[in-house]
């Protein structure tokens, strides 16, 4: 579903990733670990084409089509989906129409009719469930206000109304009390299916307690450093970060 | 001073009720004596009186059906006044009127009536009032003596809609809304510009005066939307006795000409006051606003925002001025205004005007000229929104922010729909991310 290969990428003239290669297969959930600084962030953004990141050499494909060069929002359409660490507070856009458009510009790109406003409110309130965010969050602003937790149970909101092929969590567990980080894991849990991929960035091991992933990367210095099953993230969790280091340098 | 009202104001002379008369004479005496502000008035300095330069006819009194004038008017659920060109139109009308309130056209009024009307009139424009506020009285035939009662408390607004309907020539129409809140009486006044769609160019001169006595509160909405044909220069001018609270909201759709003075009288302790707007001009058009704020006594708080968009060739103009006086100690202000050019070749005037007299006050102002965010533009596309609709939802969300702050959920029930469409119709509205 995602083949990454060589990707050199970086903001302002500096180098960030150094030539990460990575394959998730369709029905896979992948776990990227690293330390503060590794580039895991980034390569979330380089994904979804942020601007300010620039991508000086190497390839990234999903199911089969070029990322690096269609717009952000084609590559939405494609199927892809970024959870944000810190999604952006938009005053005076309701959560309910930017969810609305969402969706219909995921229809649209596949030759459906916008859905009808009553059906969607229908549909985001049961979401809103599921997530255990107040229906009269779809009323405000864009995040506008929310806590972290209420932003990260937003993104949670529009990756179940998205439903993409191919999920990135960047750190959604980070700054969770334990309540929501189960909510994450069940709405993340129930989503897993043979024909969509998740790949979770983050920084610790608690998050794979509740989101069981078949493969674990170690990413540092922005490349791959090593990878393994979910015992590596145990590991990891023992003995810090250093020692790989200190081993691949 | 130039003559080009000269027709319009005899007509009018020879049509008013005699208890006006004086009154009228007054304002005319000022117009004719003061010459029309040019360029180089400081108060002026961005706005031409040009397009007034030729001669305006008194409004003929007319029917006209207002959904064949491309008018389609909201039922706020509450009486509704129809002023055609200046005249009362009581076939479009609904005037049941709830209990606390009173209504008296200034031709209709009794003995009785007429000296309450001149016991309240010019209360709070003032002696030294501006030119076009005397031309405003000089034309005085036709206006509207709003009351409420004191104690009063109505979940319904008052909706006056001044209709600009076309006319063989161009012509002038100069209306008066007299608003008086008795003590502790809470309500809403929609006031509703519309039509000048075409045809002969209209000249409005509106002035409303709002009076608000002790402990009274009123939501005062003004809503300029008449199109390119009509020319208006306008005033409200607010009197807030102790613990009175006004929230204001203005919005202007633009014309060659629009101009509004606002004015806000703190003459109690206790005051509050929430104004707030939005313009919109484009192609040629030109909108200015000026407010001033007048901290006179202590203990009053105030907070203004406006927010702008300005497209194509259109210009716009902001100027908010706070004035707080030696006395008004402990006095809170804020002022803000954010501008968003869509053109190259737009241009707006954004100034703030403070001048502060006393030493224990907090005040914050802030102007700016802005450009859509580059990171909330990723996020939407991020979610598969495209940058032309992405751009469409930041630049009426840039607006909307201030929309939200109307009380009125019936208000806020018409605008956001409509606004919204024209943000999806019209490019000169949309601005793009840096």
């Amino acid at each position: 579903m995602l083949k990454i290969e060589n990707l050199h990428a970086g903001v302002d003239g500096t180098d960030i990733l150094k030539g990460l290669n990575l394959e998730v297969k369709s029905g896979e959930v992948h776990a990227i670990m690293g330390p503060n600084g590794s580039g895991k962030s980034t390569l979330g953004h380089v994904l979804a084409g942020r601007p300010g990141y620039n991508v000086t050499a190497g390839s990234a494909t999903l199911l089969g089509q070029n990322l690096l060069e269609m717009e952000t929002e084609n590559r939405a359409r494609l199927g892809l989906f970024l959870a944000f660490q810190y999604p952006v507070e938009i005053p005076g856009v309701s959560n309910m129409e930017f969810l609305k458009a969402a969706v219909d510009a995921q229809r649209e790109h596949r030759g459906e009719p916008p859905i009808d406003a009553v059906t969607f409110m229908k549909k985001a309130r049961e979401t809103c469930k599921i997530v255990d965010l107040d229906p009269a969050f779809l009323k405000r602003g864009v995040n506008e206000g929310f806590s972290g937790g209420e932003k990260k149970r937003n993104e949670l909101m529009q990756m179940i109304l998205l439903e993409p092929r191919l999920a990135i969590l960047d750190e959604t567990d980070s700054g969770l009390d334990i309540d929501a980080l189960q909510v994450v894991a069940r709405g993340v849990n129930a989503m897993r299916s043979e024909n969509r991929a998740f790949v979770m960035v983050t920084h610790y091991q608690r998050l794979l307690d509740y989101i069981e992933p078949d493969h674990v990367h170690v990413l540092a210095d922005g490349r791959i450093v090593r990878s393994g099953d979910k015992s590596l993230a145990l590991e990891l969790e023992a003995r810090g970060y250093a020692w790989l280091e200190e081993e691949v340098a | 001073m130039s003559d080009f009202m000269q027709q319009a104001l005899d007509s009018a002379a020879a049509s008013s009720p005699p208890w006006l008369q004086d009154w009228q004479r007054a304002g005319r005496q000022r117009w004719n004596a003061s010459p029309l502000p040019g360029r180089k008035t400081e108060h002026w300095k961005y706005s031409s009186l040009q397009s007034l330069q030729q001669s305006f006819a008194r409004a003929e009194p007319g029917d006209v059906e207002l959904a064949a004038a491309g008018i389609d008017l909201p039922d706020f659920d509450g009486p509704r006044l129809v002023f055609i060109n200046g005249y009362y139109s009581p076939l479009q009308s609904a005037c049941e009127l709830p209990e606390g309130v009173s209504i008296v056209r200034f031709a209709d009024a009794d003995e009785e009536q007429s000296r309450r009307i001149r016991a309240h009139l010019g209360l709070a424009t003032g002696r030294d009032e501006p030119l076009f506020t005397a031309l405003n009285d000089a034309a005085l035939a036709e206006g509207v003596f709003l009351e409420f009662a004191p104690g009063a408390r109505l979940s319904q607004p008052v909706h006056v809609v001044w209709v600009s309907a076309n006319q063989a020539q161009a012509f002038s129409i100069n209306q008066r809304l007299l608003v008086l809140c008795g003590e502790s009486s809470s309500a809403s006044v929609i006031e509703h510009f519309a039509g000048g769609i075409g045809g002969q160019r209209s000249f409005t001169n509106g002035v409303t005066e709002l009076l608000l006595q002790a402990g009274a509160t009123l939501c005062h909405y003004r809503l300029q939307l008449e199109q390119e044909a009509a020319l208006h220069i306008g005033r409200v001018q607010a009197r807030l006795a102790t613990n009175a609270t006004l929230n204001s909201f203005h919005l202007a759709l633009g014309s060659e000409l629009k101009r509004v003075d606002l004015v806000v009288d703190f003459c109690g302790e206790g005051g509050h006051c929430e104004v707030n707007g939005v313009y919109l001009p484009r192609g040629r058009e030109h909108i200015d606003y000026h407010t001033c704020i007048e901290h006179r006594v202590p203990n009053c708080t105030s907070s203004e925002t406006f927010r702008g968009i300005v497209g194509d060739d259109a210009t716009a103009v902001f100027n908010g001025r706070i004035h707080i006086h030696r006395d008004a100690q402990k006095t809170r202000a804020e002022l803000n205004n954010r501008n968003l050019l869509t053109s190259t070749r737009a241009e707006v005037n954004t100034k703030p005007e403070l001048e502060i007299y006393a030493d224990d006050v907090q005040c914050a102002h802030g102007a700016t000229v802005a450009q859509l965010d580059e990171q909330a533009l990723h996020y939407l596309r991020s979610r598969g929104v495209s940058r032309t609709e992405g751009e469409v939802m930041l630049s009426f969300g840039f607006i909307n922010e201030v929309i939200e702050s109307v009380r009125s959920a019936a208000l806020r029930d018409y605008l956001q729909p409509m606004l919204a469409s024209r943000f999806a119709r019209d490019p000169a509205l949309v601005g793009q991310a840096s």
